[in-house]
């Protein structure tokens, strides 16, 4: 989740990730940032996210796009 | 002659006036709606006594807003076009340049408006929209219009820090429209599922032909483009069937692998521009949808929207360029060398814009405007204004032009032309920021700040969305104890690009 945290802070270092509920549904996160971000997961995690999982309910936060995470690294497992 | 761009509709009313003009997923506009909507907004304004001036549109991205531009031109006026993802710095810099009386708000923008410190006459289009239209004042307007005329003022990033408003008139677009619309066979038929904001020109593309053809253009939401199926369902329930957006957002669906899902099978005509398409994610377009025509499309916003096409029909290798092209009809390119003689085949020039498709300038801006819009200097024997670009090019050895690189700091971020100087004018001004640099990591696709003062980069960050649109905020702030720079005392930014490369 750290990492993930650092990920985000990253590409917006002017918010608390921990808490924010509405990165899509708020208009935190642009379609650049998702972009960027997908790369970044994919790097730090060695996790491909494809297109179906790009959902707004998968990114409105740290926390689900973390689930999302795990979930895929459980199904490599 | 046409000579009004507003003579599109008069056709195409006749023909289909129920049909669908322009829609987003709230409003739907026939065109006897927009015909209604720019007569009703034509006569408040000359009721208001607006004649010849730059009127405010600052209005959400709808259907509404281009029926309002298009009163504005009914009014004899021309429209410039603002949005609440502008800052309140660079707006205001908008407003003092143009100097306008009046701004047409919606409820979504109306508080931010009354809260400008240049103050204007504040008009809802709810309201004015309701103005009963005066025919013959409209009449009267559209009889002494003539086609040099402005009818839009868009805004460019400046390299000082101070935005450039490019002004166009009835005959570049007249002339823009009827040869893109031959070159990529827009007809009545033709569906479009707009991508670009209304602010800048990239949107003629669809607003004109629309007009022209009694076409249909669909006003994709914003929100779509992160999520590529639910773009593509969108393309296919709309039975949308061209596209002209920037590349980043047609690289998103590929390189997604949403084809594996969902394939857009109702797209004929695709055309791309303001970025290089990579050609891996050219493929595997191609492949989704064989039977499309594919368009690079290239141009500055002085000179129209686009000036030059290609139509992608042969193979590419993995590293070659896609090239820009020919120029439209009725516009020649000049490749001109350093010592404003003409390139030759194969050897690098600036690109030059010589033709009717060349805007008038920029507004209130007689020193920027003399830089780049200049005397033809091949030509001594009466005044000819040409637009150079400050791109470089060359004619390969098929004699297509291909775009090579910027003279100066000028970048192309996200289908966003933007000068990185106007970054650092803007970082600049945060009171704690001693030095600052910016770089363009080309391959990363990243827009990367250095910094010395005392400020984190996070407030640093909230500082800079005040005064910069969200696509020029930088996408990586780095804090230096010291800047580096070279021998002649300034700022090294071949040294920063270095120690980004390294990180």
């Amino acid at each position: 989740m750290n990492e993930l945290l650092e990920i985000l802070s990253d590409l917006h270092p002017e918010v608390d990730f921990a808490t924010a509920t509405d990165l899509v549904d708020g208009g935190i996160l642009d379609s650049f940032d998702i972009v960027s971000l997908i790369s970044e997961i994919n790097e730090e995690f060695d996790v491909t996210i494809g297109a179906s999982e790009l959902t707004p309910e998968n990114f409105n936060s740290a926390e689900a796009i973390y689930a999302l995470i795990k979930e895929k690294l459980d199904d490599e497992d | 002659m046409q000579n009004n761009v507003l003579d599109y509709l008069e056709g195409s009313l006749q023909r289909v006036p129920d049909k669908i003009a322009y829609a987003d997923d709230q409003v739907e506009l026939s065109f006897a709606d927009v015909k209604r909507i720019m007569d009703s907004v034509g006569t408040g304004l000359l009721n208001k006594g607006c004649n010849r001036e730059p009127v405010i549109v600052f209005m959400k991205k709808s259907p509404n807003t281009i029926a309002t531009f298009f009163g504005v031109i009914n009014a004899g006026c021309y429209y410039v076009p603002i949005d609440s993802e502008m800052p309140a710095t660079r707006i205001n810099l908008i407003l003092d340049n143009c100097k306008p009386r009046v701004i047409i708000c919606d409820d979504s923008t109306i508080d931010i408006a009354n809260d400008f410190d240049y103050k204007a006459d504040i008009v809802l289009f709810s309201e004015i929209s309701q103005t009963a239209a005066d025919v013959q004042a409209l009449a009267q307007v559209r009889k002494r219009t003539i086609d040099t005329d402005p009818i839009y003022i868009v805004f460019t990033s400046g390299s000082t820090g101070v935005p450039k408003g490019v002004c166009a008139c009835h005959r570049s677009v007249i002339d823009y429209i009827e040869q893109l619309s031959e070159t990529l066979g827009f007809n009545e038929d033709t569906v479009f599922g707009n991508q670009t904001p209304l602010y800048f020109d990239a949107c003629l593309k669809e607003l004109y032909p629309t007009l022209k053809f009694g076409a249909t253009t669909y006003l994709i939401p914003h929100s779509y483009f992160m999520f590529p199926i639910k773009l593509v369902e969108y393309i296919n329930e709309h039975n949308i069937n061209t596209v002209c957006w920037v590349v980043s957002a047609l690289t998103m669906i590929s390189a997604f692998a949403t084809f594996d899902t969902v394939v857009p099978h109702t797209l004929k005509t695709i055309a791309f521009g303001s970025e290089v398409f990579p050609i891996k994610q050219f493929r595997l377009w191609r492949a989704a949808v064989p039977e499309a025509k594919f368009f690079n499309l290239y141009g500055p916003t002085e000179g129209t929207g686009m000036c030059c096409y290609y139509p992608v029909e042969r193979e590419f290798a993995d590293d070659e360029v896609i090239p820009v092209g020919f120029p439209f009809k009725n516009t020649e390119i000049l490749l001109l060398k350093e010592d404003n003689t003409l390139a030759k085949q194969g050897e690098q020039g600036e690109i030059c814009i010589r033709g009717t498709s060349v805007t008038l300038g920029y507004y209130n801006n007689p020193e920027k405007t003399s830089e780049a819009y200049v005397q033809n200097p091949l030509n001594t024997a009466y005044p000819e204004i040409i637009y150079r670009t400050g791109d470089m090019g060359h004619i390969n050895e098929r004699g297509e032009l291909v775009f090579h690189s910027r003279k100066d700091f000028q970048i192309k971020h996200m289908g966003h032309r933007i000068e990185l100087g106007e970054i650092e004018a803007n970082v600049n001004l945060v009171p704690e920021i001693k030095l600052s640099g910016c770089i363009y990591a080309k391959e990363q696709g990243k827009i990367v700040l250095y910094y010395v003062g005392d400020i984190t980069e996070g407030d640093l960050i909230k500082a800079l969305k005040s005064k910069l649109p969200r696509y020029m905020l930088p996408n990586k702030v780095n804090r230096l104890e010291e800047m580096p720079f070279t021998a002649n005392g300034k700022i090294d930014r071949v040294t920063l690009t270095n120690m980004y490369n390294k990180k």
